[in-house]
């Protein structure tokens, strides 16, 4: 899909290099609006449906590789994105456009927490804020994990490793170096039978579906 | 100083162990801030979770506020950085190397294996919150309905979270208007 130089090679090699400030704008105006997470789904709606700057194939491998590194999906998809398009000024530009409103509203709204910190009204809201956040996050989790949870294997694997996390508080490092490792053996090349690029054909559609039907509604 | 480097330190750390996202790290980070470094309390560290949610683009910008508390606007610029920038530095280098692993089984086995990983540490985030959030019939019961409600069909996140902000603010109120003593 791109070339280790992908500034010297664009994608599109009909198509003008993107400017700079475009790029910045795009994500920019992304970043404002996606208010209460599902930034991945803006993204989607400007860079393949608005810009036609990728198709959904590159969109799903951005997402697959932002998905499987650590960090946000979100970010981890600017830095691709803008990477594919102008090179590291380009991930830049994608990146500091992504985060620079909401780092200017949260710097705002935590000026105002700190002043009114102990403010009775302030703390209620704060706390049912937290309370739908919690809704919010099941209903994301089961929603990702939807194939995940109905399949014994996986399920095994969800279950000692929130165990590990929440009832053990096992240290971060070592889930995921323990639990991390045993689980990619488990998935090692040749270890199921079902054909991988079978598999890898269920876990594009199931990114697919995800993301259309974010924004569908 | 020895605050910005532990600041610094905690932060790359948590970035580096954000498989699966932030919510996935959020266990962790309360964790390392609140229990071990004392930098905030977890009242505090929830209601900074809270405004993340409030504000646009990524909600783990929230980490911006507990650099700013602890040292100001440059212990926000150090957090910001080292929360972030590993991160950033590691997708490029993925996406650049990416391609060479294409046909690779392994890229296969990695994907399969973490995502279930993945999955139960955002289950741990979900309920690190739980925790801190849910004390109370009435915050059972916004949790409940926005997992409900969203069950039924999708609404847009920003508006759930504010309703569940006003209903928490305003329910002893309303509770007092509909059942005076």
């Amino acid at each position: 899909m791109n070339d280790a130089d992908a500034a010297a090679a664009p994608q599109s090699a009909a198509r003008a290099p993107v400017g700079l400030g475009t790029i910045f704008r795009t994500f920019l105006t992304a970043g404002a609006i996606s208010f209460g997470g599902g930034v991945v789904a803006y993204l989607r709606e400007y860079a393949v449906n608005e810009t036609q700057w990728l198709d959904d194939d590159d969109f799903l491998d951005a997402l697959e590789i932002s998905q499987t590194l650590p960090g946000l999906n979100a970010i981890n998809m600017s830095v691709i994105i803008g990477d594919n398009l102008r090179g590291i000024p380009g991930a830049i530009a994608a990146v500091l456009g992504l985060v620079l409103p909401g780092v200017i509203v949260i710097m705002g709204l935590g000026a105002a927490w700190q002043e009114e910190s102990h403010n009775p009204q302030v703390r209620a809201f704060l706390i049912g804020v937290a309370a739908a956040a919690v809704g919010l996050l099941t209903t994301v989790t089961l929603q990702l994990g939807r194939k995940q949870f109905v399949k014994p294997l996986d399920l095994g694997i969800i279950v000692v490793t929130f165990i590990a996390v929440s009832v053990l508080k096992a240290p971060l490092y070592l889930v995921l170096l323990v639990i991390g490792t045993a689980a990619i053996l488990l998935y090692r090349p040749g270890a199921t039978h079902q054909g991988l690029e079978e598999r890898a054909r269920h876990l594009r559609e199931r990114l697919l579906h995800r993301h259309y039907t974010h924004l569908r509604h | 100083m020895p605050k910005l480097f532990n600041l610094a330190w905690v932060f790359m750390l948590l970035a580096v162990l954000a498989v699966g996202g932030g919510t996935a790290v959020l266990p962790e980070m309360e964790h390392l801030t609140v229990d071990k470094y004392q930098w905030i309390t977890s009242g505090q560290f929830r209601d900074v979770y809270s405004l993340g949610q409030v504000a646009p683009g990524p909600n783990m910008l929230m980490v911006l506020l507990i650099g700013h508390r602890m040292a100001g606007a440059v212990g926000a610029l150090v957090v910001g950085l080292a929360f972030f920038l590993p991160d950033c530095i590691l997708t490029l280098l993925a996406n650049r190397l990416w391609v060479h692993f294409k046909g690779s089984p392994w890229r296969a086995a990695v994907q399969h294996g973490m995502a279930p990983v993945a999955i139960g540490l955002m289950l741990s985030g979900t309920y690190a919150i739980a925790r801190l959030s849910i004390f109370n019939l009435t915050s059972l019961l916004i949790a409940a309905s926005i997992f409900a409600l969203l069950l039924w069909r999708h609404i847009n996140p920003a508006l759930l979270v504010l309703a569940g902000g006003l209903t928490y603010l305003l329910a002893p109120h309303l509770l007092q208007h509909l059942f005076p003593h």
